[in-house]
């Protein structure tokens, strides 16, 4: 069954990405990439890995393939093809991987490193430090061995709910349907 | 299917985590007109699917100039795109998750009268954003999503897009 995917392939030609590296849109990062070619490299992984990079990555990795963005579709098909995900802690990566049920590594950009404005990627890492499913490196001292854990831990599906607390969607809905009905404008 | 007179929700966000964010906030405006607007055109698709897939009307969808806020000639074109989304289509609630196009749409609802609600990241875990903070107080309804960073006169905690 399923639905046909045309196309898919062409992004990923040979076995599918175990693991799927991205970090993000916007930024590049580095030290990510460069820490996850030294785990291929080491581990003999290369292969299993597809990355996601940005257009002004410094670092191109040796040892496994990577594109600079995806559009939104081939994004969803890499991400949903891959088995687990290393990222930098984004919200966005963090919250997609936790939705389809996918272990993820994570490791924040840095505020003093110019990685980010500020370090809330650091304080997300320190909220979701406990979380199932997620694994926290620090640094890229601690990437090799939070990767060989990641690719050791059980991926049975263990998805969170697909949409956010009923709390929040009942605040929501209260404001929109305050006002009653829609004056007529458009 | 939405009532002849349903309420006219404008959910509005930039590419990425904010956007992420924002999908996860969909039923709150089942049965309403909806109005998508965001950074990156290929989102289109993902929320017609959406809408399908929760049995909704098909929602209009709009995408704006990206910009951070060093990047002053597409902020500017961005406010330009988003004011005039708002202008003619003319929303009766706004609702965002941030950033930079959340911030905008906000302040231009405001002055216009209509209902705005600012949802922080829940990326902001140890202070809101700079954008909340400086629009929050001109929203509706301000939100975070972490209930250690709630106060008495907003922003306020009803929970996470998790």
């Amino acid at each position: 069954m399923g639905t046909p995917r045309a196309g898919g392939r062409a992004v990923l030609p040979g076995v599918g990405p175990l693991i799927f590296l991205t970090v993000g849109s916007h930024e590049p990062f580095d030290r990510l990439v460069r820490g996850v070619d030294l785990w291929c490299g080491a581990a003999g992984k290369g292969d299993q890995v597809m990355g996601q990079i940005t257009a002004r990555a410094n670092y191109r990795p040796k040892h496994f393939r990577s594109v600079e963005s995806l559009e939104p579709e081939a994004f969803s098909q890499v991400f949903e093809e891959a088995a687990c995900i290393v990222s930098h802690a984004g919200m966005g990566t963090i919250i997609s991987a936790l939705d389809s049920g996918k272990p993820i590594a994570v490791m924040p950009r840095r505020g003093h490193l110019n990685e980010t404005r500020n370090d809330h990627q650091y304080a997300t890492t320190r909220q979701f430090a406990d979380y199932p499913g997620l694994l926290v490196a620090e640094s890229e001292e601690d990437l090799a061995p939070t990767l060989d854990r990641l690719i050791s831990l059980d991926t049975t599906n263990n998805a969170i709910p697909r949409y956010a607390d009923t709390a929040l969607l009942g605040a929501l809905r209260s404001i929109i349907h305050l006002g009653g009905e829609n004056n007529g404008n458009g | 299917m939405r009532a002849k007179h349903a309420p006219k929700v404008m959910a509005i966000a930039s590419a990425g985590g904010h956007w992420v964010q924002l999908m996860r906030l969909v039923p709150a405006w089942d049965g309403c007109n909806v109005i998508y607007v965001t950074t990156n055109p290929g989102f289109r698709k993902a929320v017609e699917a959406a809408a399908t897939a929760r049995t909704q009307d098909k929602p209009r969808f709009f995408s704006v100039a990206e910009a951070n806020r060093w990047q002053k000639a597409r902020l500017v074109l961005s406010f330009a795109q988003i004011a005039w989304v708002i202008l003619t289509t003319w929303p009766d609630v706004i609702v965002t998750t941030g950033a930079a196009p959340g911030f905008f749409a906000v302040w231009i609802g405001k002055r216009l009268g209509m209902r705005t609600v600012w949802i922080d990241s829940i990326a902001n875990a140890e202070e809101i954003s700079l954008s909340g903070q400086k629009v929050g107080k001109h929203a509706t309804l301000w939100l975070t999503q972490w209930e250690h960073l709630a106060q008495a006169e907003g922003p306020y905690y009803r929970g996470s897009v998790l």
